[in-house]
């Protein structure tokens, strides 16, 4: 297409406005927006902009427009920074907005810039086919929640001009019920590529606040990306001690248990889960564990290890470990895990990365979806 | 051309049935007396739309980030479902314009009949006439020149370079193609006695005659011009040939072009710059007829669709995007609407020959309102208008106190303490003067050259003609910078702050500002400071 011409342009002004390329462009910028409708709210979709300088008129000139007005009555509200010297007004006072300050696929697609991560190739022919219903289509029939009030209103005045029964000087238009007109929909079925990514998380006594806040920002860059490789995205939280058990998104978070580890009481869980609901057949499938690295004996390690590699490996895109590190973690699996999977024959569906603090963060981003798998 | 040759060359894209509402669209726009350049529709997609509109309606451009920002909006508020880009047109021969191919046909229809309104507007609007009509080969040119200045300089620097000569691009003589200015031109006088000194001789003054004012009638001499003030003229003019000579002599619209020729540019910094004056130059015309072009499209848009093209089952359509296209919000003074009503406004007139000196002078309202003389010049003087006007003259001539009661325009302003827009007044003068200010010199502020050679230091001066609104300052400084780097020296502007005079200046590395109004001959900013 023809499109691909200005590629280059929008590439360069997108890389002027993250900073990264002409410095001295940036104190240009203006985070100008779009106001957009999305049922009754506004929302706002942030639009950044940079105008050069010239010599004009300062702002707020004020101009000419019509309507009802009176000397003195007030028709919108000012805005910092606004006004390109034609005059334009702000926005109607009172309206609710919503700010959406940059899209999750923006993001993504920042991030995925920033780190040079590669596009996943979903594995295999797995991938299944899903229906879903478009509304695109007008009907004569359909529930009234569904009534397009604006065709009914149109089809109801072409009959009424072509009937005679309009008058100008009088304009209403009442449907009658041939005039209604609904939405409706069109099956669409196109195929669909789903993940699901199941987060582990130690949560005995010594993960503190600090090492949550890591797992946090992991698991939402994590999601970020995934959400943008894939059309659907599943997500299933297992917290664990000495026992482990499913959670939701917040209890997952916020949850300090004391007590021992056993790590293969989280792994048997989650292979428990992947066996009843999602076969690797239709799934991409990622697991995630986070600890501080201490097990509570070299026995229950073994055991996890052998899970590993017989019976989760075989079924994931890949399997990823971050170790936080921790004042009180030994620090003892990781170097289990890499004993195992790394050296020269290295697995390369293990994937394993220490985290030391909030900076390293990104670092372990890169090392967990750079091989793109 | 003939037409089987133009449709091989140019409508093979274009589908059977829009081919044939473009046959029926051309020939009944041409019955109505529409004349235009040949008209070339593509279909294209939402995205090549946004494309073209980010180019300016050109297929090629040189590679610029503001091309991409530009994209980013259309493509991103299209996609939002906030605006859609409907129609597309180019000021060239033949003339292109671009269908979006996911609009309904009645659309497509209203379109095309919009598209030779417009079409027939470049061709015979004389604004247009100094305009290249090959522009799309011009453009693809400076792409190709850009990009070969790119491969050898680089990308940072050559953008960087592009961007200091747009951050000046409004600064070209409107006028420039259709007035020769005096400009250079030597005072012959002047020149009399530099040649006479140049030659050896004494700066003697020429013979009294030349101070003399020309007089018709031998008796009125004595009184034109009396001794002493020949004698006066005379030694003014001896004193003003000792003076330096300024340059340029008189104050220079031109400012790109002025930099053009005397900056000392590298080859492909002066390339650049011609690059972008030319294109300021060919669009500059758009910018002063966007009421005029807009109404005069809409105004044979709706007259065509409605008389001739539009089917029974389309009208409903029609009417709801037309509707559309000329509704008005109190902010925003709509040109389409604008233009159209002034249009429909002097057709009605001059149709019932309500115009000339007695019909102003009339003071009897009832006589007024009933006023009709049987002329049918409407259409005639719709065609002249749209002939020799621009948007300021057009407005200016046009719009009357009775316009502007029947539209309800008021001007507003910003208040400072409610920090909102409040109307200030519905008076005829205030909104028509108001009008007029914003369409002067496209509501932007007119600045001169004065002197390229300012306290003899090479630094260029520019004055800026204060009408009343101040400039925007932290602009003005930057933009000045960018200057210094057209120039090479420093630059200094003179304007009016606050209602003092004040000369700001930049060396390229910090602004400074000098008052000027005498009043305190207070210094401030850096520069200052330190001397």
């Amino acid at each position: 297409m023809i499109t691909t011409k200005i590629e280059r342009d929008v590439r360069r002004f997108r890389k002027i406005v993250r900073g990264r390329i002409r410095d001295d462009l940036r104190k240009y910028m203006s985070s100008g927006e779009l106001i957009g409708r999305k049922g009754k709210d506004f929302v706002s979709i942030p639009l950044p902009q940079i105008q050069l300088p010239r010599f004009r008129y300062g702002d707020n000139q004020g101009g000419v427009g019509s309507g009802d007005g009176e000397e003195g009555d007030a028709i919108g509200q000012g805005e910092e920074g606004e006004g390109d010297g034609t005059g334009k007004a702000g926005q109607a006072p009172g309206q609710h907005i919503l700010e959406v300050d940059i899209s999750i696929a923006e993001l993504a697609e920042i991030m995925g810039e920033e780190l040079e991560l590669p596009r996943i190739e979903p594995k295999g022919e797995r991938n299944i086919v899903a229906k879903k219903d478009k509304y695109n289509r007008i009907a004569p029939q359909g529930p009234d929640s569904l009534r397009h009030f604006r065709r009914t209103y149109k089809q109801a005045l072409q009959r009424q001009i072509a009937a005679g029964s309009y008058n100008p000087k009088n304009p209403t238009v009442v449907p009658i019920k041939a005039d209604m007109r609904y939405r409706s929909w069109t099956e669409d079925t196109k195929p669909e590529r789903n993940a699901v990514i199941i987060y582990m998380m130690d949560v005995s006594g010594s993960m503190g606040a600090e090492q949550k806040e890591i797992v946090r920002m992991e698991a939402f860059w994590i999601d970020t990306w995934l959400q943008s490789q894939y059309d659907g995205l599943e997500t299933r939280y297992i917290i664990h001690d000495a026992s482990a058990r499913e959670v939701d998104r917040d209890t997952f978070f916020h949850t300090r248990e004391s007590g021992g580890t056993l790590i293969s009481t989280a792994y048997n869980l989650c292979q428990k889960i992947i066996d009843a609901e999602y076969p690797s057949s239709e799934w991409n499938i990622y697991p995630f564990h986070f600890s501080d690295g201490d097990n509570w004996s070299g026995s229950d390690t073994r055991e996890c290890l052998a899970l590993l590699k017989e019976r989760m490996l075989p079924n994931v895109n890949a399997f990823c470990y971050g170790q936080v590190e921790s004042e009180y973690g030994s620090g003892q699996f990781y170097k289990d895990l890499d004993g195992e999977f790394g050296g020269d024959d290295a697995d390369d569906r293990v994937i394993l990365s220490r985290i030391d603090d909030k900076d390293a963060v990104m670092d372990s981003i890169k090392t967990f979806l750079g091989k793109g798998r | 051309m003939s037409d089987d040759l133009f449709d091989i060359r140019y409508r093979k894209g274009l589908p059977d049935e829009l081919r044939r509402m473009q046959d029926e669209v051309e020939k009944v726009a041409r019955n109505a007396g529409l004349d235009f350049f040949p008209v070339v529709f593509e279909m294209v997609e939402p995205e090549e739309m946004s494309m073209l509109a980010a180019y300016g309606g050109f297929p090629t451009r040189y590679p610029h980030w503001r091309f991409g920002m530009e994209f980013e909006q259309l493509q991103k508020s299209y996609v939002y479902g906030l605006s859609k880009i409907y129609e597309m047109v180019i000021n060239t021969d033949p003339c292109y314009a671009y269908l979006m191919n996911c609009n309904a046909m009645v659309d497509q229809k209203l379109v095309m009949a919009h598209v030779y309104g417009h079409c027939d507007f470049f061709k015979n609007n004389m604004w247009f006439g100094h305009t290249n009509r090959k522009m799309i080969d011009v453009m693809a040119n400076h792409a190709t020149r850009v990009r070969r200045i790119i491969d050898r300089f680089g990308t940072e620097r050559v953008e960087e370079f592009i961007d200091c000569c747009l951050s000046v691009e409004n600064l070209i003589d409107l006028h420039g193609a259709a007035i020769k200015r005096q400009g250079n031109r030597e005072d012959p006088i002047r020149a009399a006695l530099r040649a006479r000194a140049e030659a050896g001789g004494d700066p003697e003054l020429p013979d009294a005659h030349h101070f003399k004012a020309d007089v018709d009638r031998s008796y009125l001499d004595e009184y034109v011009n009396p001794p002493d003030e020949v004698l006066a003229r005379r030694e003014r003019a001896l004193q003003k040939s000792l003076e330096p000579t300024k340059h340029p002599e008189r104050p220079e619209r031109d400012v790109l072009g002025f930099i053009l020729q005397n900056a000392p540019l590298h080859g492909w910094e002066a390339d650049i710059l011609a690059i972008v004056r030319e294109e300021a130059t060919y669009f500059a015309p758009q910018g002063q007829t966007k009421i005029m072009n807009e109404g005069w499209a809409t105004f044979w848009h709706t007259r065509l669709m409605t008389e001739k093209l539009a089917t029974a089952d389309e009208i409903v359509d029609f009417a709801d995007h037309h509707a559309g296209t000329v509704a008005m919000s109190p902010y925003r003074l709509n040109p389409y609407k604008l233009g159209l009503e002034l249009f429909r406004d002097i057709e009605s007139r001059w149709d019932t020959g309500r115009h000339g000196r007695e019909y102003e002078a009339c003071d009897d309202m009832a006589r007024k309102r009933d006023w009709f003389v049987d002329e049918r010049g409407g259409l005639q003087k719709v065609y002249e208008v749209r002939r020799i006007y621009n948007d300021l003259q057009f407005v200016d001539a046009f719009l009357t106190e009775d316009f502007c009661r029947r539209n309800g325009f008021f001007t507003y302003g910003f208040d400072k303490t409610t920090n909102q827009y409040l109307v200030e007044s519905t008076q005829f003068t205030e909104v028509k003067n108001k009008l007029l200010d914003q369409l002067t010199n496209f509501g932007q502020p007119i600045i001169d050259v004065v002197d390229a050679n300012h306290d003899n230091r090479g630094e260029l001066l520019l004055r800026h003609q204060h009408t009343g609104g101040d400039l925007k300052m932290d602009w003005a400084e930057t933009t000045l910078k960018n200057l210094c780097r057209l120039w090479k020296r420093p630059v200094a502007l003179e304007t009016v702050l606050k209602g003092r005079t004040v000369r700001l200046r930049h060396d390229g590395k910090e602004p400074s500002r000098a008052w000027l109004d005498g009043k305190s001959r207070k210094k401030d900013g850096k520069k200052a400071a330190k001397a």
